[in-house]
């Protein structure tokens, strides 16, 4: 028994410092965008979730010319072009086309400034650090910037949280209620840019789109009470990143070469198998009017 | 003047061999792009045209470990993700499931990258695209599998046109919107494979969104539309490759910011048309708007 679980939680597991970072950091993003990503899903905004995370990398490579630290990057140009899908993305038709066009500009942007990175800068794995991130690698300095513009975004969503609702479910009545649509859908990207951003600079791009769609959308598919969906959905990516974390330390072992398996595999396939295991629970029906064809497309 | 000419069009641009195959490959590539884009917008489809590229990209990575073809790992992530795409999505609806394909794609592409120490070159090149390093047989492999994909999309075009702008009547009239969706997602994965090994993962979605959106303000006919879609697919790569030897900046950078340009230029002037005859029609309901687009 003993040796078993010895090989599970290998020993010194938790007395190094980078695993122990990464636990905290992963478990504080996972958080912040299971309860954000239930909105996303509601709101049926994958494709801009996943697009900021994409952008954000354009502008942390910028910001490795520049020689600042990449969270600005990453923030700048995620509330810039989150900010930009809305405005351009005024109907519901142009708002595919509108962030696919920001994302491909940004996309040419980044591998301008990529290219510019590996060719006057010293940094040459730039690219790969920010497309795949490394948890094992972060940089204690960003943990506070981290922490609290992630708490803040929480905190603000909780302030919108009844508004944005009604707004996510059923825009033609929150209109005759008298709530600002667009703007709270604005706020709602601003809040949806911070959570990514954070979750890019410390998870990478990667796992920051994996933890804001896959335990949200496995969530829904388990209740249709949303406070309920976020707690579920918080939990979900905290157990995900964490077996994903312990998964990776452990891997270091496995064959065919002793250097470990990156941590983004292990998450991203926990998050695939928790969506389709939940695939398997009955479809929901919704009581309550409005809101249940809407949850049911998009789940 | 003449001057100013021969240095911006240096006759290099046409006498040096891997000139000559990128300008060949790169309209090659852009007729296919121009083509499928067109459908790619109609349809609402710009999320798996962006996924498509990245699963081919992590397949390519785990055919180099495998020592195979990259084309062959190409060809199969980008197929299986359409088809696990199309398969877990629900009609006309499948952001999540798109979403969640590309995160595990990328994740064991990843997975072959660490595993893989020799690959990191090979990896940019697909990334970022080598339209300048492509062998004359190449050229040959993209003509060929590019002239598949238009002929499955010709034969398709009615029908899908016809899905497209209205579900509900072509599924009145027998055409399966979901076998017709999985047609299609399967044209877009094929067409991601002759695409990616040409001008990389990154530059292939922009070709494919870019001049379709800049095409649908321009004109409300579809068969105009499609042929404004190609040309300016073709003139933005070509302006690209010229700009890029020029500059040696990445040739990816020229490509997208051509398209974002092209693109706000016609979206600023469509609305400011809209305005002057907003007071005398309907103007603003554009006759592409369907079924698909109203989500």
């Amino acid at each position: 028994m003993t040796t078993v679980l010895h090989y599970v939680f290998a020993p010194g597991l938790l007395q190094s410092e980078e695993v122990l970072h990464a636990f905290l950091v992963g478990i504080l993003v996972a958080v912040i965008s299971g309860v954000v990503g239930v909105f996303v899903v509601l709101r049926g905004q994958s494709f801009v979730g996943h697009v900021l995370t994409d952008i954000g990398a354009a502008g942390a490579s910028g910001s490795f010319l520049v020689g600042v630290n990449a969270w600005y990057g990453f923030i700048s140009f995620g509330i810039l072009a989150g900010a930009g899908v809305e405005w351009l993305g005024d109907r519901a038709r142009n708002r595919d086309v509108a962030t696919g066009i920001i994302l491909s500009f940004a996309m040419g942007l980044g591998s301008l400034f990529l290219y510019f990175d590996t060719r006057f800068t010293s940094n040459a794995s730039a690219p790969m650090m920010v497309l795949f991130g490394s948890m094992f690698v972060l940089n204690p300095g960003v943990i506070p910037i981290v922490t609290f513009t992630g708490l803040a975004a929480l905190v603000v969503l909780l302030l919108i949280y009844r508004p944005l609702l009604v707004c996510s479910v059923n825009p033609e009545i929150a209109k005759t209620r008298g709530i600002p649509v667009r703007l709270v859908g604005i706020l709602f990207m601003i809040l949806l840019a911070i959570a990514i951003e954070d979750g890019s600079l410390v998870v990478g791009s990667l796992l920051s789109t994996a933890l804001i769609i896959g335990p949200p959308a496995t969530a829904i598919r388990l209740t249709s009470r949303i406070g309920l969906a976020s707690v579920l959905s918080a939990g979900i990516g905290v157990v995900a990143t964490g077996l994903g974390i312990l998964l990776a330390y452990d891997s270091y072992l496995w064959p065919p070469v002793h250097r470990g398996w990156p941590v983004s595999f292990f998450i991203a396939v926990l998050v695939l198998v928790f969506y389709l295991l939940s695939r398997l629970w009955p479809e929901r029906r919704y009581a309550q009017g409005a809101g249940s064809a809407r949850r049911e497309e998009v789940a | 003047m003449g001057q100013f000419l021969q240095m911006v069009f240096p006759l290099d641009l046409i006498t040096l061999p891997f000139m000559f195959h990128a300008l060949l490959s790169g309209t090659v590539v852009a007729i296919l792009s121009g083509l499928v884009g067109f459908f790619v917008i109609l349809r609402g489809s710009s999320f798996v045209a962006h996924v498509l590229p990245k699963a081919g990209f992590a397949g390519a990575a785990g055919a180099v470990l495998l020592d195979i073809n990259p084309l062959v790992g190409l060809v199969v992530f980008a197929l299986g993700g359409a088809l696990s795409i199309g398969m877990l999505g629900k009609r006309g609806r499948h952001d999540v499931v798109t979403a969640l394909t590309l995160v595990v794609a990328l994740g064991t592409g990843a997975l072959f990258l660490t595993l893989n120490e020799h690959y990191a070159t090979g990896a940019y090149a697909l990334l970022f695209g080598q339209l300048v390093g492509v062998s004359l047989s190449q050229v040959l492999d993209t003509v060929v599998l590019g002239l598949v994909c238009v002929l499955i999309l010709g034969v398709l075009y009615r029908p899908l046109l016809f899905a497209s702008i209205m579900r509900d009547s072509a599924e009145a009239r027998g055409i399966s919107s979901r076998k017709l969706e999985m047609a299609f997602l399967i044209v877009v994965g094929l067409a991601t494979a002759v695409t990616v090994p040409v001008v990389g993962a990154l530059l292939s979605f922009s070709l494919m969104i870019g001049p379709a959106a800049t095409a649908r303000y321009l004109t409300r006919r579809p068969g105009t539309s499609l042929v404004c879609s190609v040309a300016i697919a073709i003139l933005t790569i070509w302006a690209a490759l010229v700009l890029g030897y020029d500059t040696s900046w990445p040739i990816g950078f020229f490509v997208s910011s051509i398209s974002a340009l092209l693109y706000g230029v016609v979206r600023v002037g469509a609305s400011l048309q809209q305005r002057r005859v907003a007071g005398k029609t309907d103007a603003h309901v554009h006759p592409l708007d369907g079924v698909v687009g109203q989500k």
